[in-house]
């Protein structure tokens, strides 16, 4: 509510190659498609053992460019989001990859966190992000012959039309 | 018997189908990430996994389905298992059943209202949803340092209690999948008590929408703390029972020690959390170590097992009812007097009382409870200890009231995860076993 809660823009931080920025004091990298797998792979060794949550946003009516993104990473419509936990320093990381809407995939991380298994299947299933790789690329909790992601914008919420009493037709 | 008595669909949309393949469609690298890299198994072991044994009759396997209507799969979970004989080769779960959109749901309600909507998803445990939601709203709004003594020691009462009702809740049900079925009786019964505690304070035995952003809806009703004593004298006695009934009997501990086993690294590697996490020697516990509210002020054992099977699993659960106990009795000794909610005009509505007499007050209720406040732009994470596990919330917000993406990570999903491991070479009748000490709730599975 206050100006302390705007974040400041990143310093030239870096952490695994990547640029870093501070969320309300947590700790975010950004990393490209390219470095995914092996900014993970650095993490492993630097005790992040645990993915505890991997999901995704679809961007596409987010009017604002306040996305707080450092300035050399390019908002796209997609974005997933990783967070890491380290058990021995006790920390936490998050993980900000853009993804393009035309090439919606990403390496599967399965080979080194094999509990992403279910949450990139929800990702595929609610957001349409493909992994290549994945041992199982199948929809998770919708129907195997759903149309469409749900939890992209452009996917509407069902609605019942409502008729109030004595409106005009 | 053919070796896939359910054949697989083909899948309407070229994605893939759900269903678990049989065994002569997959490949020896196939069914290698199918059990999972953690199992560090070797590809010749998974080749030998592979080569259909059709020849000799004892040694086919068959798929089965478990669930999804199942008294023991807690709700609407659906294994599908192969078979050789009663040992299970391999499983998968399949969940969705009760998926109702619940994320997409939370895009469309404002802050104010979510909570009535994350509180349905871990419906053993309402508060810790609400109490992580309103935390990660209140970490966006930058007022999560304002919030009174009062509010946060009453959300520690009522997170620990809720702890120990879901608690209850797992030994009631954990005992009725193990037979004891007169457990079930007395699981529900101290549970209720928990439950009459939160009805009084609250209006209703769940979904309370009780813990908001900013602070609770209500403070304390006069008399709570007689009736917060008068679980916590009660229960010790109770407990005892248990010990008889359950963990110091040969039988009780025939079906569970030594069922569905997990290691520490494959725990780690899967993300599990909470009491699975821990049976396995693990000592993680968000409330010790990224300690929120206030437990950072209390003393309590963090329960660790050292087998990971599903009795270290349930010991830890009866004993986590006592640590959560232990800390009841001291946030009794420190519930400082004061606001039970933050007195910022922007997040909280006014008093009844100013509404008569002041016509802002009026126009900020009314604004509250149609257009809701705005948050800034931001995004973030608050991890919080479930009596599952670690349940997430993470919202963007693009300024707006009504979140742009809100993501709940819910421990049970991650959780479920790691049954094919702990079931894989186990009998199906310890199947049920392994389900159970799991403890999942499917209305968060599927949200």
């Amino acid at each position: 509510m206050s100006d302390a809660v705007v974040d400041s823009p990143a310093p030239a931080e870096q952490m695994y190659g990547c640029d870093v920025t501070y969320s309300r004091g947590e700790k975010v990298i950004h990393v490209s498609r390219a470095n995914y797998i092996a900014t993970l792979k650095k993490a492993i060794d630097d005790s992040f053992t645990m993915c505890t949550d991997l999901t995704a946003v679809d961007f596409l009516t987010y009017a604002s460019t306040n996305r707080q993104l450092p300035s050399s990473v390019v908002g796209e419509r997609f974005e997933m989001v990783l967070n890491l936990i380290s058990l021995e320093r006790r920390e936490r990381l998050r993980l900000r990859i853009q993804i393009p809407e035309g090439e919606a995939s990403l390496p599967t991380a399965f080979d080194l966190y094999p509990g992403t298994e279910a949450m990139e299947r929800e990702v595929f299933d609610m957001f349409g992000i493909e992994f290549d790789g994945h041992p199982d690329p199948s929809r998770i909790l919708m129907p195997e012959d759903w149309d469409g992601h749900p939890l992209r914008k452009d996917f509407s919420v069902g609605r019942i039309p409502v008729q109030f009493k004595g409106a005009p037709s | 018997m053919t070796s896939n008595l359910i054949a697989a669909t083909p899948a309407a949309t070229g994605e893939g189908p759900q269903e678990m393949r049989s065994r002569s469609e997959l490949t020896a690298k196939e069914v290698l990430r199918e059990v999972g890299s953690v199992l560090r198994m070797s590809e010749k072991a998974a080749a030998e996994l592979t080569s259909s044994p059709v020849e000799n009759d004892e040694e086919q396997t068959m798929i089965i389905n478990m669930g999804p209507q199942h008294p023991s799969t807690h709700g609407v979970l659906r294994l599908m298992l192969e078979l050789q004989g009663e040992k299970v080769l391999r499983c998968k779960p399949i969940i969705g059943y009760l998926h109702t959109g619940m994320e997409k749901q939370g895009e469309e309600l404002t802050y104010m209202q979510g909570g009535t909507n994350v509180t349905r998803m871990d419906y053993a445990s309402p508060l810790n949803n609400e109490l992580v939601f309103s935390l990660a709203v209140e970490k966006l709004l930058g007022i999560d340092g304002d919030i009174p003594e009062r509010a946060t020691w009453m959300r520690m009462l009522l997170s620990e209690l809720n702890r120990m009702s879901s608690h209850l809740l797992f030994m009631a049900t954990n005992g009725m999948d193990m037979g004891a079925v007169s457990m079930m009786i007395y699981g529900w019964r101290e549970r209720e008590e928990v439950l009459r505690f939160f009805q009084k304070v609250t209006g209703l035995r769940m979904n309370h929408n009780f813990i908001r952003p900013g602070g609770l809806a209500a403070d304390l009703p006069a008399g709570w703390r007689d009736d917060v004593l008068a679980i916590l004298e009660g229960l010790p006695s109770r407990l005892a029972e248990y010990d008889v009934l359950m963990t110091n009997q040969p039988i009780w501990r025939e079906r569970l020690q030594g069922v569905g086993v997990i290691t520490a690294e494959e725990a780690v590697a899967l993300g599990t959390s909470g009491p699975i996490l821990r049976s396995t020697g693990v000592a993680w516990d968000l409330r010790r170590d990224l300690p929120y509210l206030k437990y950072d002020e209390v003393d309590f054992d963090v329960i660790v097992g050292s087998y990971g099977d599903a009795f270290d699993r349930y010991a830890i659960r009866l004993n986590e009812i006592r640590e959560s106990m232990k800390i009841v009795y001291q946030i009794l000794e420190k519930m400082p007097s004061g606001d039970y909610r933050i007195q910022d005009k922007k997040v909280t509505p006014p008093p009844r009382a100013r509404i008569d007499e002041s016509m802002e007050a009026l126009i900020h209720h009314f604004k509250i409870f149609t257009e809701g406040f705005k948050v800034p732009e931001g995004e973030v994470y608050v991890g919080i200890e479930s009596p599952r596990g670690e349940i997430g919330c993470y919202i963007v917000s693009d300024g707006s009231s009504k979140p742009y993406r809100l993501h709940m990570r819910a421990p049970s999903f991650v959780n479920i995860q790691a049954l094919p491991h702990m079931m894989r070479d186990g009998l199906i009748a310890d199947a049920v076993a392994v389900i159970s000490s799991v403890d999942p709730v499917l209305g968060e599975v599927d949200r």
